[in-house]
């Protein structure tokens, strides 16, 4: 690898961790199309090499959260079972649901929802 | 109804549309947990889910191995800052400028994909 090349994946790394450190998600959303337009890496490996690189992150993120107390282990773990079996229905309806769409719709629930945020 | 919106937000992350940005505001909206809880719950919900995943995809060589130390290097600092900035916040403006990262991520999911 380049320097150059060297010097934007440590740039990508950066914004991902300081994004994914301060709202606790969204790294994904950060290093899939940095991948994929800065570095023309093919967008499944772009996907793959991203949850790489933001499993270590997390666990430096989980812990400092940890550290200073800011944990509910029961809601967690609810939540945790929930979203397990949930990952394997999703990663099994991935090639079988018009995608494109769905991100459409789930934009719409995100806008919604920030707006409801910010003023509740 | 926890394990109900863990299942939704495993079923959107699990077709990798990002299912944390989804879990946060449920948590937040629908069960009035406060925003620095919602967002550890991610993190941590997240964990076991990325290692499964990993596995798979170190598998099928889908992981371009050779980016990953200046990436996780760049990436350890980054999370460190953003940790610690985010737990001296208070959960009303954490809450606040999530949100308007959620209003980015939503446009982005609308216009942003050219598929």
């Amino acid at each position: 690898m380049s320097t150059a090349e060297i010097v934007k994946l440590t740039a990508i790394g950066l914004v991902t961790g300081i994004l994914n450190g301060l709202f606790g998600s969204g790294g994904g959303t950060i290093v899939v199309p940095a991948l994929n337009i800065v570095m023309k890496a093919e967008v499944h490996k772009s996907h793959a090499t991203s949850i790489a690189v933001i499993l270590p992150l997390t666990i430096v993120s989980a812990a400092i959260y940890i550290l200073h107390g800011i944990t509910d282990w029961p809601l967690t773990i609810r939540v945790g079972a929930g979203s397990i079996v949930g990952g394997y229905i999703g990663a099994s309806l991935l090639n079988k649901i018009n995608s494109g769409l769905l991100k459409k719709i789930f934009g719409i629930f995100m806008i919604a929802a920030s707006v409801r945020m910010w003023f509740h | 109804m926890l394990f109900a919106i863990g299942l939704a937000a495993g079923i959107i992350g699990g077709m990798g549309i990002g299912g944390g940005t989804i879990l946060i505001p449920l948590l937040t909206i629908f069960q009035n947990v406060n925003q620095h809880t919602s967002q550890s719950i991610n993190l941590m919900t997240f964990i076991p889910m990325a290692v499964v995943a990993l596995v798979i995809h170190i598998k099928q060589k889908n992981v371009i191995i050779k980016y990953l130390p200046p990436l996780i290097a760049g990436g350890i600092v980054g999370s460190i800052a953003g940790s610690y900035v985010s737990v001296a916040l208070t959960s009303a403006i954490l809450k606040k400028a999530f949100a308007v990262f959620l209003l980015i991520m939503g446009l982005y999911e609308i216009f942003g994909n050219k598929e």
